[in-house]
Order: C-alpha cells, then sequence, then structure tokens
C-alpha cells in the first residue's frame, strides 16, 4: 500500500469542506472532519450518524457539509457507508471515497454491529471513530470507550466513588482482529499523522479504520484552546497510542520511551478530578499492561 | 427470451420479479419465511443473470440501512424480511420514507412475537402503517411478481418518490406452488426503465441528505408527505392500467370488487385469503345469498374512497382482519370504519378476527362471517369485535 509523504505543514490542501457549523470552540471532533475531507477531497461521500457532527452540520436550512453528506441512524453507519458504497460501485463511479465520522458511542456501542459486517464483507469504505470517551452530543454520559475513572453524568461521583468502573474497550484491536485490510490509531494532537493515514485509507481497496482520540473541551473540562496538547498529553503519558494495523501485522508509530506523567494528564481535566491516588494507580497499571503487551508482541 | 410460464413458489416470483425490475443494490438478511427470496436473488447475482450489487448484511437494521445508503446514491435497491425482522427494521422506515427514496421491499406476513410463531399472520406489517410507506398486500404468487415490478413504477414517479412495502402472506404464498407467468425481460425494461433521479448525492452537484429540520419547517416537510400519497393513489391506478394493458394482467388498482353489484352484505378481505372468500361467494350466491367481497390491495394509501361510493343498499360490512390492535379493534377495520363515518347514510359493520399466528381460515369460517353479517341488523355495538374459530374452552382452562 502506498502510504502519502506528501501531506505536510505547508503543503496542506486549502479547500475547505467543514465550515460555518455550530460546535463548540475547541472541538476536536470538528477538527478531524475538517481534516479527513481535506485530506479526501471534493469526490467525497460522507455519512453521520446521531452524533455532535450531524447535529451542528445538518440542520436546515444551513448545511455545513461541502461535499455530498448523509445524516444516517445511530446503529448503522458501516451498513449504510456499505450502501453507499455499493450503489457507487454499480453506477461504475471511479476516483471517489465514502467516509464515516463516529463517535466512541456510535463505534464501541451501538455501531460495532454495522461495523463488524462491513469489515467482513470487506466494503471499500474508511470508517472513521473519532473518540472524545463519552456520549458527549447527548450531554456526556458514558460509553464503552469511556476511561477507567471518568465522571460522566451517568457514572457520577457520589460519596467518594471513583466514576467509570470498567476500562475503555480496545476497539483498535477488535477492528484489527477481523483480518481488516487497514486500521490506525491517532491524535488530534499529531495532526500530520492522522492525515497521512486518512491518505493511506484513501488508498486502500478495502475496508479502512482510523481510531483518533479527539478531545472535547465541554465533556472533559479544558479550556478550549487546549484540545491539541491535551491530546499529546494523552500519548506521551502512555493513555493512548499512535499505531497501524496493516498486512496482518501491528505497528507502533511513536515509542515512548519515558511516559509523562498520569496524575498531571487528569488533573488539568476536570472529568478527572476526583480521583484518588488508588485509581490512578489502577490506570497507571493498566497502562503498563498494555504497553508490555505490545512491546512483547508488536 | 420470451415471457414463459413456471410452477414455482411465493418467494421464488418475488424473486424472479426483483430480477426483472433491475436493482442496482440489494441488501437483505434471512429470516423464515422470507428466506428463499435471498437465497434464488444470490443464486442470480453469482450466475451473472442479475447484475447488481448485493449485500450480505448482518441484520435486518442494516439491511434498511444500506439501502438507505444506496438510494440516496440514486441507485434503484431491493430488501426483503418478514416479522421479527421487519420489526428490526422499523428505525429504518422512517428514515427510508422521510427521506422520500423509493426503495422496494417485500415482506413475508409472518406472526410477531410472544407467543413467537413463524406461521402467518399480518400483526407485522400493520405494526409498521404508521411509517411513511406504501403499503401493498397480494392475494397470490402472479400478483406478487407483478407487484413489485409495479411498485418501482409507483414509488420512483418523480410526484410520488415513496417507499413500497409488498406484502405477502408468509407459508400460504411463499412457500405453495402455483403456475405463474414470467413476462419477458425485454417488455419490463420498456415498462419500467432505468431509475434517473435528481434526488440523490451527486459529485456534481453536492447535497446533503437525511437532514435534520425543527419546528419552523418540519410541519411542512410532513404535508409534503402526507400531500404526495395523493399522488401515490393516482399513480396506483395509472400504473396497473398500463401494466394490464402490456402484460395483461389488471388487478383493479386499489382494491378489486367482486360481485358487490346488487350484494346486501359485503366481506373486505386482505391478502391470500380472497382466493377463498371468492370461492364461498359464488357458492352462497348459488344459494341465493347475496353476498360480496371487497378485496383491499393497499391500506397506505387507504382506499377511502371505495367505501365513501358503496351502494346505501349494503345492510352491513365486514372486515376479516388477520391482526390485533390490543385495547382497540382489527387495525383494518378501524380504517374502515374512518372511511364509513364520511357516508350519509350509517352502514354497520363487523370486525372478523381470524387467521391469528398460522390458524387456518376454512370455507365454513367465512361462510359464518357472511351468515352473520347477514343477520347483523346493526345492534350490540359492544359485541362488534367477533373472534372467529375461537375455543373459548382453552381460554377459560
Amino acid at each position: 500500500m502506498s502510504s502519502n509523504p506528501t501531506i505536510n505543514i505547508k503543503n496542506l490542501p486549502e479547500e475547505e469542506y467543514f465550515f460555518g457549523h455550530k460546535a463548540c470552540g475547541g472541538c476536536g471532533g470538528s477538527l478531524i472532519v475538517r481534516l479527513t475531507l481535506k485530506v479526501l477531497g471534493e469526490r467525497t461521500f460522507v455519512a453521520v450518524p446521531a452524533n455532535c457532527m450531524s447535529a451542528v452540520g445538518f440542520y436546515y436550512p444551513t448545511m455545513n457539509y461541502g461535499v455530498n453528506a448523509l445524516a444516517a441512524a445511530f446503529a448503522p453507519t458501516g451498513a449504510t457507508l456499505a450502501g453507499m458504497e455499493a450503489a457507487g460501485k454499480a453506477q461504475g463511479l471511479e476516483d471517489y471515497t465514502v467516509v464515516g465520522f463516529v463517535g466512541d458511542g456510535g463505534t464501541a456501542d451501538i455501531g460495532i454491529q454495522a461495523l463488524s459486517g462491513a469489515i467482513d464483507r470487506n466494503d471499500r469504505i474508511i470508517y472513521i471513530c473519532y473518540d472524545n470517551e463519552a456520549y458527549m452530543n447527548t450531554g456526556v454520559q458514558e460509553s464503552g470507550l469511556t476511561p477507567l475513572g471518568t465522571k460522566t453524568t451517568t457514572s457520577p461521583i457520589v460519596n467518594g466513588s471513583q466514576g467509570k468502573k470498567t476500562h475503555k474497550k480496545n476497539m483498535f484491536e477488535i477492528v484489527a482482529a477481523h483480518n481488516i485490510e487497514y486500521a490506525a490509531t491517532a491524535s488530534a494532537g499529531y495532526p500530520i499523522d492522522f492525515m497521512k493515514k486518512v491518505a493511506k485509507a484513501k488508498e486502500c481497496k478495502g475496508t479502512s479504520f482510523i481510531h483518533v482520540m479527539a478531545p472535547c473541551p465541554t465533556g472533559w473540562g479544558i479550556p478550549e484552546s487546549q484540545t491539541g496538547a491535551i491530546a499529546r498529553d494523552a500519548v506521551e503519558c502512555g493513555l493512548w497510542y499512535l499505531a497501524e494495523y496493516e498486512d496482518g501485522e501491528f505497528k507502533l508509530n511513536k515509542d515512548v520511551k519515558e511516559f509523562k506523567s498520569v496524575a498531571d494528564y487528569l488533573g488539568k481535566q476536570n472529568r478527572f478530578k476526583h480521583m484518588n491516588e488508588e485509581s490512578i494507580a489502577l490506570i497507571e497499571a493498566q497502562r503498563d499492561r498494555t504497553w508490555a503487551r505490545i512491546r512483547r508482541n508488536w | 427470451m420470451a415471457g414463459y410460464k413456471d410452477f414455482i413458489s411465493g418467494d421464488e416470483a418475488v424473486a424472479i420479479g426483483a430480477k426483472l425490475a433491475r436493482p442496482e443494490v440489494i441488501a437483505a438478511y434471512p429470516i423464515t419465511p422470507q428466506t428463499i427470496v435471498v437465497e434464488r436473488l444470490s443464486d442470480f447475482v453469482e450466475d451473472g443473470s442479475l447484475d447488481c450489487q448485493y449485500l450480505h448484511v448482518e441484520s435486518e437494521h442494516s439491511a434498511i440501512m444500506a439501502v438507505l445508503g444506496s438510494e440516496a446514491m440514486g441507485s434503484r435497491s431491493f430488501t426483503a424480511t418478514s416479522s421479527q425482522g421487519l420489526l428490526y427494521m422499523v428505525e429504518g422506515l422512517p428514515y427510508v420514507s422521510g427521506s422520500r427514496f423509493p426503495v422496494v421491499m417485500m415482506n413475508a406476513n409472518r406472526a410477531i412475537a410472544v407467543p413467537w410463531s413463524i406461521y402467518n399472520d399480518h400483526n407485522d406489517s400493520m405494526f409498521c402503517m404508521n411509517s411513511g410507506w406504501i403499503q401493498m398486500y397480494v392475494e397470490d404468487a402472479q400478483e406478487a411478481l407483478d407487484m413489485v415490478i409495479q411498485a418501482y413504477k409507483i414509488g420512483e414517479n418523480p410526484k410520488v418518490m415513496l417507499p413500497v412495502m409488498i406484502n405477502v402472506d408468509g407459508f400460504l404464498l411463499t412457500h405453495t406452488y402455483e403456475l405463474v407467468e414470467i413476462p419477458d425481460q425485454a417488455e419490463v425494461d420498456s415498462f419500467l426503465p432505468p431509475y434517473v433521479t435528481d434526488h440523490r448525492m451527486d459529485l456534481n452537484d453536492f447535497k446533503s441528505v437525511c437532514i435534520g429540520v425543527g419546528p419552523e419547517y418540519h410541519t411542512e416537510f410532513r404535508y409534503r408527505q402526507y400531500h404526495d400519497f395523493k399522488y401515490a393513489v393516482d399513480a396506483i391506478a395509472e400504473v396497473d392500467r398500463e401494466y394490464g394493458d402490456k402484460f395483461g394482467r389488471y388487478y383493479g388498482g386499489m382494491v378489486e370488487k367482486y360481485r358487490m353489484e346488487d350484494a346486501e352484505v359485503v366481506l373486505v378481505t386482505v391478502g391470500s385469503i380472497t382466493s377463498t372468500a371468492r370461492t364461498v361467494v359464488d357458492s352462497m350466491r348459488e344459494e341465493g345469498k347475496k353476498v360480496g367481497l371487497l378485496k383491499l390491495r393497499y391500506l397506505r394509501p387507504f382506499p377511502d374512497e371505495a367505501f365513501i361510493g358503496l351502494s346505501d343498499n349494503i345492510k352491513a360490512i365486514g372486515v376479516l382482519d388477520k391482526n390485533m390492535s390490543y385495547g382497540y379493534e382489527g387495525t383494518v377495520y378501524t380504517n374502515v370504519n374512518s372511511a364509513l363515518a364520511r357516508r350519509e347514510k350509517r352502514m354497520p359493520s363487523l370486525n372478523f378476527i381470524a387467521g391469528l399466528g398460522g390458524r387456518a381460515i376454512s370455507r365454513e369460517d367465512i361462510e359464518e362471517m357472511f351468515n352473520q353479517l347477514l343477520e347483523y341488523k346493526g345492534e350490540a355495538e359492544a359485541d362488534r369485535v367477533r373472534f372467529i374459530n375461537l375455543n373459548l374452552k382453552e381460554v377459560e382452562e
């Protein structure tokens, strides 16, 4: 598979395909949509299920997608993308891309069945999971990708409770276990890395999946200016990583030799302010297990 | 190849009808008793006789949402389901109809759980009456095949642009065999040309579809849906007439009237039971009983004019419902009475509930319905909903 090494800060496409929408300041999700469409260009068909990226972009009469776009139902993004792709193929369209922008709950919870079906059929679609670690559009409820200990409106902090009771699902490896053609993790804090992965996905002949960390200042309780910085912190403290799965092999894109402080990363966000040392130790232990496994197996 | 006759099942007739309509995309998931449809269509795609993208999806929810996607691209699309599968699709039905994509779906009518049953009744499709789909019901395999072709022509009419659900009685039609005339592909092609529409996502003219609309415009979008069903009424009549002229089979449009000229009582039927009822009408007529039959071929749009125009000489009208809206009465009955209420002269009516979960409706059962109607003087309204062939002993124990 040919990568696209040409994308850098100087030659970013100037075209904008997602603007004028009603997303909050500092929104990581809308940044991901914008950067993705810069790479994919105008010959793109988008589907977005019920999430912020449809709520802020499809409200009649103001349509904010500068390419063809469909606001899908919550669960079936994988299937709706597949239907769009099948039609494109049937019509003999050439040089076009079908892409979905799906949140963490839309991917790992309600949408996992349709995603699994699409990968199984190897439909030529790009599935982008923009992960802000909770159901933000409905007001910050926990999802399967909400990390251990997170305070959400359904994992409230009451009488010293410690928020979400289980760890984040490992969606990247769940997807890889389908023998998908191309999968990657990425981060809004590393936009060039993300866009190169989008370019790679575009060249894919089958299903591709990018799981990108996309902070939500509103839900995370951080200043609007800190979206990129907090996303980088997550990678540098080892709670997120940049990796790819290609030709049946995992590859770590950025090895973090020495982790920055998890406590500092958590302490910057209102959603983790309640966490005691014991909870933080649990998170660090899980991180260390993950990295030990990555270093052993990849 | 010229048209020919073949001895096939209702499911096979649907599959052949779908093939003749040349969909570009099919997405479907197997469920008894629809399964043979998805199998035959797989055969056609695999052997190259149908040039089509077939998505073997992982659920009915994905099936309906995949054809939403393909129709949004402007591709003629087909799906088929039944019962629990249709209920699993429910979220997608108004997505498709509200977006005005003329998907065609076959539903093999089957009871819904609980108590679960694979056998026939109409509770599944009646559940979806408010989904914004055109709903047609067929009497036999021939009509099933013909209606798949007609459905695209009706739904894709630029003034209509509505999805169509073709209801085929599970097992009674899907798994029984009859001699079916299979029209010539070239004739079908000239009747049903390829689907061309501006109402699609287009690389040369990008647009957003399946959009959100707030209170300031929402009513207007809904009014268009309500209003355009009136065009569907016209299209149904026109398409059926044109089909009759071309292929020699005319079904009467919205309804078929049988021996109603001088009828004193009329039974209203939906689907395959009409065939049995027709033979009962014939034998009761021989006995001098003035009975008639009104077959409803469509429930959405509802053929209300057929009731408003009924002769005042009819003393009572009965509605056979193979479904129940619990807490009230049979669904077709409610709809019929809403039309009857607009007549100047009151027409007494009875509701017969029968055929639930696959219980056979015999000729004797239908005779019983006619006899009850002949005796009925419009009294005892509380007794208007009558279960036929009900074993009360079983209930009491």
